[in-house]
């Protein structure tokens, strides 16, 4: 019998703090290959800060982050060649061109200029945005932005995929293609993604679940598990529980409405 | 098994490397053409000294017979390799202010995020921005030429590598400062306590001799400043000499700074790190 082949992440005890201030406590997830994992937490629940660690913007104070079964400290070159992110805050060039902005990504990952183009075709067409590949990033909307960060995640063919609060400022429709486009990445490639959000609406039954709040894992496993073990009628009364009542936490139409 | 399970080609090669240097180099060189005011202002700013400032401080702030120079030569002709470090000096903190920016957009983050070594991202991003400057200080040369200010064919040649590592001097110390600071405000005001002082407190506008016989502080003052040893690199290096106790100094704050910038950008250990939550990150 083979042994299994290793988690796209697993997350075990890492903790982290900023000076005297805790923003991860212990923290343990895992996100299987060809699954769809969603980190729900309120805001200032450490999302954020997860995704420094687990790409190396700061390396975590205990614990251990693997990719891929590689250590992102120990093995960062291996771990990170194998993940591609989309930041929450914009992180293209905005003065460069759409095919500019994936050819500097594509070379950021020594991916040569030949492959770097081709990738770069069939990206941008993919993403319906061939034909504005010589426009300047500015001069796309929001929603095209990020499915061009989505596209430019993917350029290196990454076996996990980050993304944080990747729908947040897009209008329904722009969520919808977003999420939809992500969930058949899933299923068709099998890449493992890991998607934080505060907005229960993006969260679909058969996910994979980890609810993160105030640095500290509440609950992890399949949806209905998650919900069955917290109590509640649903995934927004169970969530209440784990995380104490508050109530910041949204779903997207209601961002929308307000 | 494990290795099958976590297989993969590793960008890590030689020729991984050099695609991921050119795309740096290519991009800082594509923002460049993309901002041709920085590439004015950096050009205009050099000219008017060479043409106002020079000119009329001709008569009063004479020099005499100091190496290089094999005669007298016109205060212009004096100037000019403080003007070109001033371009160097100027486009190394630019470079990092956009690393500010970059950071305070989150752009940076992309950057750090590639699987290639961070003291190598770091270098690579400084020697685009020293390229970039090359450009900028060759036009200046140029003009300069027309307004008598003539060097030997050799002497332009030699300038190429005291450039680059005059030029990754200032841009090193730009990345120290660049990561001392979250906020572009912050670190743009900063740019006048830097570059001033500086360019003023060196022998780029005036001969070390004269400056002792004004003020034997402000004197020693110019002698602390590495600023003045990638002057007088530059000055000799344009006459086809190489200034090694020079060029050795200069080296030696190189190598301390790219030390600093590269502790400050390291994930467990940088000033960044000790300093606040996932935003100042890059």
């Amino acid at each position: 019998m083979q042994p299994a082949a290793p988690a796209a992440l697993s997350v075990r005890g890492v903790s982290h703090a900023f000076g005297t201030r805790k923003a991860l406590e212990a923290v343990d997830l895992d996100v299987a290959a060809g699954s769809f994992t969603a980190l729900l937490g309120l805001n200032g629940a450490g999302k954020t800060t997860l995704f420094s660690l687990i790409t190396r913007l700061h390396d975590s104070h205990s614990g251990t982050i693997r990719v891929l079964g590689f250590d992102v400290r120990r093995e960062s070159a291996a771990a990170l060649s194998r993940l591609g992110v989309v930041f929450q805050a914009r992180t293209l060039d905005l003065d460069l061109s759409l095919r500019e902005n994936l050819l500097y990504h594509a070379a950021l990952h020594g991916i040569g200029r030949r492959r770097a183009r081709a990738a770069t075709e069939r990206r941008l067409a993919e993403i319906g945005l061939a034909e504005r590949a010589r426009d300047k990033v500015r001069t796309l909307s929001g929603g095209q932005m990020r499915r061009l960060e989505i596209a430019r995640a993917l350029l290196h063919e990454p076996r996990l995929l980050l993304l944080d609060e990747a729908t947040v400022g897009l209008d329904v429709e722009a969520r919808r293609a977003i999420l939809t486009e992500v969930r058949r990445l899933v299923g068709e490639t099998g890449l493992g993604v890991l998607w934080a959000t505060h907005l229960i609406d993006e969260i679909a039954p058969g996910d994979d679940l980890v609810v993160l709040h105030q640095g500290r894992v509440q609950a992890c496993g399949p949806v209905d598990a998650v919900i069955a073990r917290a109590g509640g009628d649903s995934l927004q009364d169970a969530f209440m529980r784990l995380v104490g009542g508050e109530t910041s936490i949204g779903n997207g139409s209601q961002e929308q409405a307000s | 098994m494990r290795r099958d399970a976590r297989a993969g080609g590793s960008p890590l090669t030689i020729g991984g490397y050099l695609v991921c240097l050119g795309g740096i180099v290519w991009r800082e060189g594509l923002r460049f053409l993309n901002q041709r005011g920085r590439f004015f202002s950096a050009l205009v700013r050099p000219l008017v000294w060479l043409f106002i400032f020079a000119a009329g401080f001709r008569a009063v702030l004479g020099v005499s017979i100091i190496p290089p120079y094999e005669t007298y030569v016109l205060y212009e002709v004096y100037v000019t390799p403080g003007l070109v470090a001033m371009i160097q000096l100027f486009n190394g903190l630019q470079s990092s202010l956009g690393m500010v920016y970059d950071r305070e957009v989150g752009a940076m983050r992309i950057l750090l995020v590639s699987p290639f070594p961070r003291p190598f991202l770091l270098f690579a991003k400084l020697l685009a921005g020293v390229l970039v400057s090359l450009l900028q200080v060759y036009v200046f040369l140029a003009i300069a030429w027309f307004w008598e200010v003539e060097a030997p064919v050799a002497g332009y040649l030699l300038l190429v590598p005291v450039l680059v590592l005059t030029g990754l001097m200032l841009g090193a110390l730009g990345l120290v400062l660049s990561s001392m600071f979250r906020q572009l405000e912050n670190f743009a005001s900063v740019m006048n306590f830097v570059i001033f002082p500086m360019f003023f407190a060196s022998s780029a506008l005036y001969p070390l001799w004269r400056m002792r016989e004004a003020s034997p502080l402000l004197y020693e003052i110019c002698r602390l400043n590495p600023f003045t040893y990638a002057v007088e690199a530059i000055r000799f290096a344009l006459y086809g000499r190489l200034e090694w106790s020079a060029l050795a100094v200069v080296a030696a704050v190189t190598g301390l700074l790219l030390g600093l910038a590269i502790l400050a950008y390291n994930p467990s250990k940088g000033l960044m790190v000790r300093r606040g939550g996932p935003s100042s990150a890059a």
